[in-house]
């Protein structure tokens, strides 16, 4: 039972890394119809702006976390400004194979700058162990998935109660209309990109205990997010988050569950079979309902 | 500029445009036999991989460029097309028929994989494709007993009617083969099968009012598809000597994408060009290594920077790639000094979405 | 020849169709009238398998039609144009009329792949036929332009044209005005009288312009929230008293 507990609470601290990437995903893809296959990898810069302004310029835990968080949103805007700007009107097709290529781009010069070694922090939390009742859980789990609730709430309460947040929403629905509208088009999707790659540092920030950091770690970790996101439905941000639960916690069952059993991985699949079923069966998602296009 | 006086419904049919162009091909084809007897075994080899990447290319872009499906997983097809052959010719099966067992294979993989796609557009079929690439992938690591498991699997060497082939003779099989895959896509595509490939590509709904049955349509793009993609990877068996599961992974299949999308979607030169682009830019990088100062020249991820940063140019400056950048060039020099940059322009909105929420 | 009896269909809870019946002859030209909202183009998309219908039958040509799959429609024998034209925007007018030839084939994928002799002749009669058309529509200018360079007058043309190349017996127009200028339209209302005399294709159309309909059309349905108000020759359409509150509100 105890072990049950562990496994769970492993589980969606995992389910919510995906979740939060899978949120940059859906953002951007509700802003602008794009879909971002290098949202991993800003994940993956997002840890390395961390570790350096803790390791290497002895930083506090905090500020340092906050100025990374920052720091992405500006490399969000810029990227933006030199790449998705340009790709606004063309093809998805053509928009997936850019971040494809940006995420080549970003793993390589990631590679350069930081090596390939797996680098970590020491965080406040580091170490500690939780006790509940017989059950013992690592701290950085726990905090995982605090400060995912904290920031979903975040997130709900600025596309509810903002004006901001609700030209976002507009703008995803129909950007045509919404710039008739008077909605600053342009400026709406420059944000989204900057909230994407801001919560992209989140959770590379709050993936650094789980995992460490390396160039290449965005690169599954962003294909698992993006099944998080089909499962939670494209467009649905509540889905995206539970989504991730779903993948973390089938991952991590069927690792312990079935992989002793067999004598081989099965958990490796698992995760592209659940993709692969999921959109045979329910191509749309669990929580979204798309229609055909009207003639 | 040359003008072609039109006298016969039977001009509008044939794959030349007149004698002249004919001979053009003549001449190419002359070339590239003559190739191996001025140049070095290298690039005789490179060229045998230009060849077969140029296959696989043209299945990929049948899919992508014609039927307008995304594809990130043609690796699978590549690997399951060179595991099949390597494993049929070690039970002692004839080339002859081991090839084709491998194309009907992957063809049968590839109607497996177009029944999710024919529920799905866009995004949604690239992740399928994806997630079914990385489950073969899984299944050649784990299933060890037939395939050699990451221990790699060796390829036996090509032989035909008993005679092994050098090098060099393996260089005109491959080039038969892609002319004739050449010559079939191309018959294939100026055929009402191939108008229905384009008609899907644009429009769905116009394509239904117009009795194209969308299923078929799509099931077949797949399985012609995956069955050239498949014939590329047996004829690749050869040159890689030992297969391992990860001999073809997601980044062969971005590899192939990108050298469909450099060399020009919907064109197929576009694939020959992708070919010659993604075969040769590593030795081009390689060669720039010793240019370069010793801080760039040393760095290990100058090869997918590369990579990626060419790929992202070409999409925002030239997405019709570099067939597209020859018919502009063509059209220069034809019309100089007439030509209007606009001739290409194309329009750009804002998105209107056929999404609804 | 042609035959809707009780057809409904219903979106969430809006009835778009609402127990609509009619019939057309052969070779009439029947058109359907309404203000914006009426149903008119949902019909045709139910005729045309894009929507599933609800309730009620769809028979042609002594088949009941109302259950085959959109794609088979065209083999049937009827065509049809867009309302904001759906055209193959990145092919010629050529290769969109060729597209269309696709129900009359008689090779396979084998013989395609290996361009057989009897694959060569049918391309040969397929742009033969294409030609024909481009003739009797004046399209010769555009034979070899890409759809996307087109102005919009031209394109309905072409959305035409392509329909007639699939050699339909019945032929559904949808607001095959909308967006053109008075010019256009006569020179279209002739077409389509050729179209319908000369070919002797019957023709189904939902229109707006009272003129256009008047002009051409034998017998009018008029439709108003779904419902079918009024059914008759134009005149008597025109005048009657639930057509013109329907146009000018109660």
């Amino acid at each position: 039972m105890e072990t049950f507990f562990q496994l769970l609470i492993s589980g969606i601290a995992q389910g919510c890394v995906y979740g939060l990437v899978a949120l940059g995903f859906v953002l951007i893809y509700k802003a602008t119809e794009m879909v971002n296959f290098a949202q991993g990898d800003m994940m993956m810069l997002g840890a390395f702006f961390t570790i350096t302004l803790i390791n290497d310029l002895n930083w506090e835990y905090f500020p340092a976390i906050i100025a990374a968080i920052l720091a992405m949103g500006v490399v969000g805007l810029f990227l933006e400004r030199v790449l998705f700007r340009r790709m606004i009107g063309e093809s998805p097709f053509a928009v997936l194979m850019v971040t494809i290529g940006l995420g080549y781009v970003l793993r390589s010069v990631a590679g350069m700058i930081w090596g390939h070694n797996p680098l970590s922090i020491e965080t406040p939390y580091t170490d500690i162990r939780l006790h509940f009742g017989t059950v013992v859980l690592p701290a950085a789990d726990v905090v995982v998935v605090a400060a995912t609730v904290v920031l979903c709430a975040l997130t709900y309460l600025f596309f509810r109660y903002t004006r901001f947040g609700v030209a976002m929403q507009a703008t995803s629905q129909n950007q045509l209309a919404a710039y008739y509208a008077g909605i600053p088009v342009k400026r709406v999707v420059a944000a989204s990109w900057a909230l994407a790659a801001a919560i992209a540092a989140i959770a590379g920030i709050l993936l650094i205990p789980l995992k460490s950091a390396y160039p290449e770690v965005g690169l599954v970790l962003g294909i698992k997010a993006f099944a998080a996101a089909i499962v939670g439905g494209f467009g649905s941000l509540p889905g995206a988050m539970i989504g991730g639960l779903v993948i973390g916690l089938v991952e991590i069952f069927t690792k312990y569950g079935i992989d002793g059993r067999v004598g081989f991985s099965v958990s490796d699949t698992s995760v592209y079979v659940l993709i692969l079923v999921m959109l045979i069966v329910r191509p749309s998602g669990i929580f979204t309902s798309t229609q055909r296009k009207k003639v | 500029m040359r003008f072609v006086l039109k006298t016969d419904y039977h001009h509008d049919v044939d794959i030349f445009r007149d004698r002249v162009q004919l001979g053009w091909y003549a001449a190419l084809i002359i070339f590239v036999l003559s190739l191996p007897i001025f140049w070095g075994t290298y690039l005789e080899s490179q060229l045998t991989l230009v060849f077969l990447w140029s296959i696989a290319g043209a299945g990929l872009m049948i899919l992508v460029g014609y039927t307008g499906l995304i594809s990130l997983g043609h690796a699978a097809f590549l690997s399951v097309g060179a595991y099949t052959h390597a494993i049929f010719l070690d039970l002692g099966v004839p080339p002859f028929t081991s090839i084709p067992l491998a194309m009907l294979l992957c063809s049968a993989l590839g109607v497996i994989v177009s029944i999710a796609a024919l529920r799905m557009t866009g995004i949604y079929l690239a992740i399928a494709t994806l997630a079914f690439a990385m489950i073969v992938e899984k299944i050649l690591k784990n299933w060890s007993s037939v395939t050699g498991g990451n221990t790699g699997f060796k390829v036996a060497s090509p032989e035909l009617f008993g005679w092994e082939l050098n090098s060099t003779l393996y260089y005109y099989v491959c080039l038969l083969v892609l002319m004739v895959v050449m010559l079939c896509v191309t018959n294939l595509l100026r055929a009402p099968t191939g108008r229905t490939f384009l008609a899907v590509r644009d429009s769905e709904i116009s394509a239904q009012a117009t009795g194209i049955n969308l299923i078929k349509t799509k099931t077949l793009a797949f399985a012609v598809s995956a069955a050239l993609t498949g014939l590329a990877g047996a004829l690749l068996a050869h040159q890689m000597h030992y297969l391992f599961p990860d001999s073809f992974n997601l980044f062969t299949s971005i590899k192939l994408l990108m050298l469909v999308i450099i060399g020009g979607l919907g064109s197929m030169w576009g694939v020959i060009f992708g070919a010659i682009f993604m075969t040769l830019l590593p030795d081009l990088i390689a060669t720039l290594r010793e240019w370069l100062p010793d801080f760039i020249g040393n760095l290990p991820g100058l090869e997918p920077f590369t990579f990626g940063l060419i790929l992202i140019l070409f999409l925002i400056f030239e997405p019709q790639g570099i067939s597209g950048r020859w018919q502009k060039i063509r059209l220069f020099i034809g019309q100089f000094p007439l030509y209007r940059k606009r001739t290409f322009r194309r329009q750009k909105s804002f998105l209107r979405t056929e999404r609804v929420h | 020849m042609f035959e809707v009896s009780e057809l409904s269909k219903h979106f969430g809870g809006v009835a778009a169709v609402d127990n609509v019946s009619f019939s057309v002859d052969k070779g009439e030209i029947f058109s359907i009238m309404g203000p914006n909202g009426a149903g008119k183009t949902t019909v045709l998309n139910l005729i045309s398998r894009f929507y599933d219908v609800d309730v009620g039958t769809i028979r042609f040509a002594g088949q009941d039609i109302t259950r085959v799959s959109p794609h088979e429609i065209a083999s049937i024998g009827i065509a049809r144009t867009f309302q904001n034209i759906e055209l193959f925007e990145r092919e010629t007018v050529l290769q969109n009329l060729l597209i269309a030839h696709y129900i009359h084939r008689q090779t396979n994928v084998l013989s395609d792949f290996l361009f057989l002799p009897h694959v060569r002749r049918q391309e040969v009669k397929f742009r033969k036929e294409a030609e024909d058309i481009i003739d009797l529509l004046h399209l010769q200018r555009y034979r070899e332009q890409r759809i996307h360079a087109l102005p919009f007058g031209v394109r309905k043309l072409v959305e035409l044209a392509r329909a007639l190349c699939l050699k339909p017996k019945l032929l559904l127009l949808d607001e095959p005005s909308s967006g053109l200028n008075p010019e256009e339209t006569e020179d279209l209302s002739f077409w389509i009288e050729d179209i319908n005399k000369d070919l002797g294709i019957t023709i189904l159309m939902v229109e707006h312009d009272m003129n256009l309909i008047g002009h051409l059309s034998n017998r009018v349905l008029a439709l108003s929230s779904g419902r079918s108000i009024a059914l008759g020759t134009p005149i008597e359409v025109k005048d009657h008293p639930d057509v013109i509150r329907a146009y000018l509100g109660t």
